[in-house]
């Protein structure tokens, strides 16, 4: 039954077993998928949020804008690459191609914690160049926004570390195939909100 | 990899083994609502107790050397916060939701039980560091329970050195722990119903929790970006919501922060919130009317759309608590056009309740006598917010006692009645035993007249102009010396109430060894949770099947049935009227 049909429908009136004799989920996919879903709409909020306020405290005249390294290009190509092997290791993953899977999505990690270690050379060019954190408004907002969306980042890299070691551990790796999917969308998604952070952060 | 419906998937039930895994590392969605309902229970007491503080200042000013000024503000801060998020939001979500939606949807676990033991365990941490600011240099911090910047990090307010950032960082904590569990709950509704559990099979307790937690999972990352932004303000020295301020005649580091930005955070927040509190309070006491009332629920479309409504319409009115901070005269008129608004929804809700008791077949016994008890304070509380959400009467109102009385009423005594009523209507499921109703019937009356001798009054000496958040009255002459002998009188009513609440703690424990034993379903209602094959349900719930689901879950009093219910498992073809629709796609 669609979701529409299961919205509109009057409970009152019908009787027996709806949907057959299989459960039906809301949506077919799996559980954690889903959840992941959820997850990110909860991360978009959170930006979105830092966002607004980053928008309303730039108005209030104190505000310096912050000299953006250029290591912030390099950083970016390196998280496009990370998106990329973790998209063909997930493809590998589908073709059922076992060693290219695991060297593809152990590079995509390492990638990622490439990039990493990028900000934060950004934000030590930044300090010697006496962008403080509470010097500036501007610097503060920098600081946090690039800092959480690495927390967020970490989070990913630790069920990448846990599905590496899986796939290390055993030879099984199609077990490991949703992780490797919801990491893959995971990836997809944080670059999506690194991009939109930067285009923020570099024209304002 | 195929994909299987959870429903079907063969899973490990991650049986407990010893009485650790039992009980305190468990991954039972029952344990585990036992626990987050055990510590909010617990940490509300002491939100309870720090309010017979506060009214021991009020009612008799000058006679406890104890209560200084600075003890007054922590009292009043604690006890907001705490109530608000440690005791309804971990009760209702974290109690409530994960006792119910399981079994109301017909599932063996929430669909990742180590993330639901995650859950609790953070829960557990953010109270554990809440409480620990009672024992820091400076105590809990006193900024009131909105923490509004600068005062709440500026020296002279209490507990602005270590307890503020207790605060933060328990909040911090908090919100990690319910996003756990609220990804739990939507996703175990959305993926793991039972056969046959259509969306709108759903009894509106899971209807109610559902909207709350999808609210809360949007809401709480406002606090959280207020709280983190307001931790660098204190901790690092930036200036997101500090402006340039003088303390003690010396110009602080900060300059140029917005406190008005605080504020709509904050808000964005707090107000979504007020309905994270009520949604499952109107899903749960619809539950409990309509079984007590041997009557389906009047409109029960009406009620889903009605939550989804409200939970939609909370997004965007959160700056009605902001009118005395002052707005573009637009703003204002859009906030009390959405506030009003809110209000057809609520009214339908409220409607539908008194027309499912309309000519039911009333069992005045605790649980539905808190139940009504609900419907009055909740129209009283409701009235008195259509008030307030005009900004011309906001204005003179928003800083007297009007506002204390109106939001006690409405997300304070409404919500604590629902879930005595809905503590009561479940006590026999989780314990296996009846509680005694003579003990229910004192602790109800007790609770509800006394409350209203708490906060009927509240509403006069708002009028009179009684300031809120005033440790002593000082020279305030408008207001007239009977308005002190009525507070007196507030106080004496309100620590009344506080320790008649031992009746419910006494019968509670009493009846866990002395009750009667309760049977699968004492009170013949039909949702699922009733229909388990053992009371208490063990671990998975369902035994070797997973029940079907043949109806909704409120066929009460339906003509020409034996019986004045039919369970929702029960088959079509055992009622005479209906042809059985099997339909499969």
């Amino acid at each position: 039954m669609s979701m529409y049909k299961q919205v509109t429908n009057k409970p009152w009136e019908t009787q027996g077993l709806l949907g057959g004799l299989d459960p039906r989920p809301s949506f077919a996919m799996p559980s954690e998928k889903l959840a992941l879903f959820f997850f990110m709409a909860v991360v978009c909020v959170l930006f979105s949020l830092f966002t607004v306020t980053y928008y309303l405290r730039m108005e209030l005249g104190d505000w310096i804008p912050v000299n953006k390294p250029g290591l912030l290009w390099l950083n970016t190509g390196l998280l496009v690459l990370s998106s990329v092997f973790f998209q063909f290791s997930r493809a590998a993953s589908k073709a059922g191609s076992l060693a290219r899977t695991r060297t593809l999505f152990l590079v995509g990690g390492m990638l990622a914690l490439a990039f990493i270690a990028g900000q934060v050379m950004a934000w030590q060019q930044l300090s010697t160049q006496g962008y403080f954190l509470a010097s500036n408004p501007a610097n503060a907002f920098f600081y946090l926004m690039t800092g959480l969306h690495i927390a967020h980042l970490l989070g990913g890299l630790w069920v990448w570390s846990r599905a590496v070691l899986a796939m290390l551990r055993t030879e099984d790796i199609p077990q490991q195939a949703l992780r490797i999917e919801l990491c893959t969308l995971y990836w997809h998604f944080l670059l999506l909100i690194w991009i939109a952070l930067f285009a923020m952060l570099a024209n304002t | 990899m195929a994909y299987v419906p959870f429903a079907d998937q063969v899973h490990e039930l991650h049986d407990p083994h010893s009485f650790v895994t039992k009980y305190i590392w468990s991954q039972d969605h029952k344990v585990i609502a036992i626990q987050y309902g055990g510590t909010a229970i617990l940490v509300g007491l002491v939100a309870l107790v720090l309010s017979g503080i506060m009214r021991l200042q009020l009612g008799f000013p000058d006679t406890f050397s104890l209560i200084d000024p600075a003890f007054y503000y922590q009292a009043v801060t604690m006890h907001g916060m705490i109530m608000v998020i440690y005791l309804l939001t971990a009760l209702f979500l974290g109690g409530f939701g994960n006792y119910l939606i399981p079994l109301m949807c017909g599932a063996r676990d929430m669909v990742f039980p180590f993330l639901n033991m995650l859950s609790f365990w953070f829960y557990l941490l953010s109270v554990i560091i809440l409480m620990s600011s009672f024992f820091v240099t400076g105590g809990p911090t006193g900024a009131g329970w909105t923490l509004y910047p600068p005062q709440a990090i500026t020296a002279g307010t209490p507990g602005s050195d270590m307890g503020i950032l207790l605060m933060l960082v328990s909040l911090g904590v908090f919100i990690v722990a319910f996003t756990m569990g609220g990804l739990n709950y939507v996703t175990t509704i959305l993926q793991a119903r039972t056969r046959g559990m259509t969306l709108m099979r759903l009894p509106l307790s899971v209807w109610g929790i559902f909207v709350a937690t999808v609210l809360g999972l949007f809401a709480f990352p406002a606090l959280l970006v207020s709280a983190i932004m307001m931790t660098f303000d204190l901790t690092l020295g930036t200036s997101f919501f500090m402006p340039a301020v003088m303390q003690a005649g010396e110009q602080l580091e900060y300059n140029g922060g917005s406190p008005i930005l605080f504020q709509h955070l904050f808000w964005f927040f707090g107000h979504p919130e007020v309905y994270i509190v009520a949604l499952p309070a109107f899903g749960l006491v619809s539950d409990v009317l309509s079984c007590h009332a041997r009557k389906n629920i009047f409109g029960y479309r009406m009620m889903v759309w009605a939550i989804i409504a409200i939970g939609g319409l909370s997004f965007i009115v959160w700056a009605h608590h902001m009118y005395v901070s002052g707005m573009n005269p637009y703003f204002g008129f859009f906030f009390a056009t959405t506030t009003l608004i809110i209000a057809i929804p609520t009214a339908l809700k409220v409607y539908n309740w008194v027309l499912t008791l309309w000519e039911g077949n009333i069992r005045l016994n605790t649980p539905m006598l808190f139940a009504i008890g609900f419907i009055f304070t909740f129209i009283h509380g409701g009235l008195t917010g259509l008030f307030l959400g005009n900004v011309v009467i906001d204005l003179p109102l928003s800083d007297t006692y009007f506002v204390v009385a109106h939001f006690h009423m409405v997300m304070g005594v409404s919500p604590i009645l629902v879930l005595f009523a809905a503590l009561y209507h479940w006590y026999p499921k989780v314990t296996g035993r009846m509680f005694n109703e003579t003990l229910g019937k004192i602790h109800f009356w007790c609770t509800f007249l006394g409350t209203y001798a708490i906060y009927l009054p509240m509403h006069y000496l708002g009028f009179l102009g009684v300031p809120r958040r005033y440790y002593a009255m000082g020279n305030t002459d408008f207001i007239p010396a009977s308005a002190q002998a009525l507070n007196a009188n507030i106080t004496i009513a309100a620590l009344f109430v506080g320790v008649i609440q031992i009746l419910f703690f006494i019968n509670i424990f009493w009846s866990l060894r002395n009750g009667d034993k309760a049977g699968p379903n004492p009170w013949g209602a039909t949702s699922l949770e009733w229909q388990t094959p053992d009371t208490p349900p063990k671990h998975g719930n369902w035994g070797k099947e997973l029940p079907g689901v043949y109806r909704w879950a409120y066929d009460y009093s339906v003509p020409g049935s034996e019986e004045d219910f039919i369970p929702q498992n029960v088959p079509a073809t055992q009622s005479p009227s209906v042809e059985e629709e099997n339909e499969s796609e």
